[in-house]
């Protein structure tokens, strides 16, 4: 296992060096430099040029990527053009936290409810119970965040006013780096944008466990251990669940995933001061070594959850041999 | 009765039709289609929505450009909101019919003085076009690919297969925003020469839906390349595969001829799955700027432009978004129900 999970750690450097190299590359040959424009005039030549050799633009693009490549090992991610004060690893600092918490909180919101709401499920299959959640998880599951978001602001936050509109309850530092402070206004702040974020995956979930459960509920070992006469619970709990729970693994990944594309949107409306709200809006300027860690962070990101939902695949299922 | 006179009833005498042949596996999917009423649901919004987006001009009083800068942000449904000073250069003022009603909006305006209903209405073809052109594009190139991989087998197959694979642990999504970033940068700077600029040219012809199009069949073909090899790699040592290949049938020839076919239809209904996504996928892109260039109405676009003045306009965004949650509910009702009807592992197990 050990083994395994080296060899995909030493498999994902060179997919990690594209993903930088084709980001960079992208990134720089986009028309138009971070210093066009100086308000609402032209930056004058002399200018840009001062600033680009200041910044090191001004060397050819192998020198300046071999730069920011050793400069990433000293931790070191790249200044930032039009906020001095900062650089790019001040503001990860403060917006990947913060993604981390809101991904982390959905995440177990979808599990916690989509687990056991499926079980409920299959527990009482062909009931008005099974019907009822089945409808419902394909309703879930086709509001997405974009349009949940609003709706729950409208009704929430608007409406009834039981939760702010807007923002996240905590600021970095954490403690810990990402350990938020368990208050009540951080809870109120987040119950919105974590349930937007959370609830098509618990759907998803939902449906998931409910097949696996009907299918595993089906099998010869269940029988058997329902022959020796072990109690229903015993035999859910213990013998059909883990196994009903192989389906939900495998869609950890492409849901984790999701997480990140859903935390663009999310945060964007609830306008919190995360990594995908930072990432869009930058989308316009030139912040090259902002987009470009925020692309290599997405992409550490994406590797870490896949290897995790093999690890998590192997447990589950220990036929599942990796070497 | 007699054998004979037996033999004779299964011949329907009117239409010459033949009775008690049995089913053939698609009628059976059809006929388990039909009994799932949710899913005949979905399929009749679906074509709804379809006849409103190709017949939309039919159904909206105003373009979905036009302004009416003295009746911006109207509600919904409250009829003529424009003081009589205005009225008649309004009912004159884009030579609209009076019997419109002048400025009445039946689902409000927008903040630039645009008619809701009619940009609702167009943004239907958006989000189609998005559920039919991209699902093509990822199911072909998907299929082509997958099935090319699976019949050539060996290092090729290995070689494509890793490919893929590389690709699976890449962020496409962040990647595939910047590139489309490139192309608008690109387009905005007016480039129209070379190939980008037949890009970007096609590109300005479809209201900007063509780099979506490539965004979205770049970012979901993959899972039909793997999805289509492994059909293939089921057909490929089929007797029928071996007897045309015995008869000196061309590669190509047993990949269009007689695998393809094989392929298609489970593969149809795996794509049929995934529209929902892809239509997210396009309101997402266009929610952060990077869809349909404006004046073009998306859902997304329409959500973004309204998120902001959720609270004093809440019609901005509420009915785009329902629109966005009832057709893509629509379409998942559709694709359970495929794919219910045609597994015919998951029949009468429901």
């Amino acid at each position: 296992m050990l083994r395994y999970i080296i060899r995909r750690l030493l498999y994902a450097i060179p997919v990690i060096f594209l993903v930088i190299l084709a980001t960079f590359v992208l990134v720089q040959s986009m028309p138009g430099g971070p210093f066009d424009t100086i308000g609402q005039r032209a930056m004058p030549e002399q200018m840009i040029r001062i600033l680009e050799r200041r910044f090191g633009l001004d060397q050819p693009l192998y020198v300046q990527f071999y730069r920011y490549l050793t400069n990433i090992f000293k931790g070191d991610f790249g200044p930032m053009f039009r906020q001095p004060a900062q650089d790019v690893r001040d503001i990860i600092g403060q917006t990947f936290p913060v993604s981390v918490q809101l991904g982390l909180m959905s995440l177990i919101v979808a599990f916690s409810l989509g687990i056991p709401i499926g079980v409920i499920a299959a527990l009482n299959h062909n009931s008005i119970i099974d019907y009822t959640v089945t409808f419902t998880a394909v309703l879930f599951i086709s509001i997405p965040a974009l349009v949940l978001g609003p709706i729950l602001i409208y009704v929430f936050a608007v409406n009834l006013g039981w939760f702010p509109i807007a923002f996240w309850g905590a600021n970095p530092p954490f403690f810990l780096g990402f350990l938020p402070p368990l208050t009540k206004d951080f809870f109120a702040h987040a119950a919105l944008p974590v349930f937007s974020l959370g609830t098509g995956g618990a759907a998803g979930i939902a449906r998931l466990t409910r097949a696996g459960l009907l299918e595993v509920l089906s099998s010869d070992y269940i029988r058997t251990a329902r022959a020796k006469g072990l109690r229903e619970r015993t035999v859910i709990v213990v013998h059909a669940l883990k196994n009903s729970l192989i389906p939900v693994v495998t869609v950890l990944g492409p849901y984790l995933a999701g997480v990140i594309t859903g935390s663009f949107i999310t945060e964007t409306i609830f306008a919190i001061n995360g990594m995908g709200r930072r990432f869009v809006n930058s989308i316009g300027q030139r912040e090259y070594f902002l987009q470009t860690s925020l692309v290599l962070l997405y992409g550490l990101l994406l590797i870490a959850a896949n290897l995790m939902v093999d690890i998590m695949y192997a447990w589950f299922d220990p036929r599942i041999r990796y070497d | 009765m007699s054998p004979e006179k037996e033999m004779e009833q299964l011949v329907n005498k009117k239409t010459g039709k033949e009775y008690g042949r049995g089913r053939s596996p698609a009628q059976d999917a059809f006929r388990e289609f039909r009994r799932n009423k949710i899913a005949v649901a979905g399929v009749i919004f679906v074509t709804l929505v379809v006849l409103v987006a190709i017949f939309a001009p039919v159904f909206t009083p105003y373009s979905f450009a036009q302004q009416n800068r003295y009746s911006n942000r109207q509600k919904a449904f409250t009829g003529y909101d424009i003081t009589t000073d205005f009225a008649e250069e309004n009912c004159h003022w884009y030579n609209t019919p009076l019997e419109w009603g002048c400025t009445f909006y039946i689902a409000g305006s927008d903040p630039l003085g645009r008619d809701l209903w009619s940009r609702l209405i167009y943004g239907a073809r958006v989000s189609l076009a998005v559920a039919f052109v991209a699902s093509s594009v990822s199911l072909i190139i998907g299929m082509i690919y997958g099935t090319i991989s699976g019949y050539a087998g060996g290092k090729v197959d290995m070689i494509m297969m890793r490919i893929v694979d590389f690709l699976y642990s890449v962020p496409l999504l962040p990647i595939i925003i910047m590139m489309t970033v490139y192309f608008k940068a690109l387009a905005r700077r007016g480039v129209t020469t070379g190939f980008m600029g037949t890009l970007i040219v096609l590109n300005r012809a479809t209201g900007g839906l063509f780099f979506v199009f490539i965004a979205i069949g770049a970012l979901n073909w993959l899972g039909m390349a793997r999805q289509a090899r492994g059909q293939v790699l089921s057909y490929k040592e089929k007797e029928f595969v071996e007897a045309a290949r015995a008869i000196g049938a061309k590669d190509g020839h047993i990949m269009m001829k007689h695998l393809l076919p094989n392929v298609i239809g489970p593969l149809l209904i795996i794509e049929s799955l995934q529209i929902p996504g892809y239509i997210f996928l396009e309101a997402t892109l266009s929610f952060i700027g990077l869809g349909v260039d404006p004046p073009t109405p998306s859902w997304g676009a329409m959500i973004n432009e309204g998120y902001g003045g959720i609270k004093s306009n809440p019609h901005l965004v509420l009915f785009p978004g329902i629109a966005l949650a009832l057709t893509t509910l629509a379409f998942n009702f559709m694709g359970d129900g495929l794919r219910d009807a045609f597994d015919a592992r998951l029949r009468g197990r429901k």
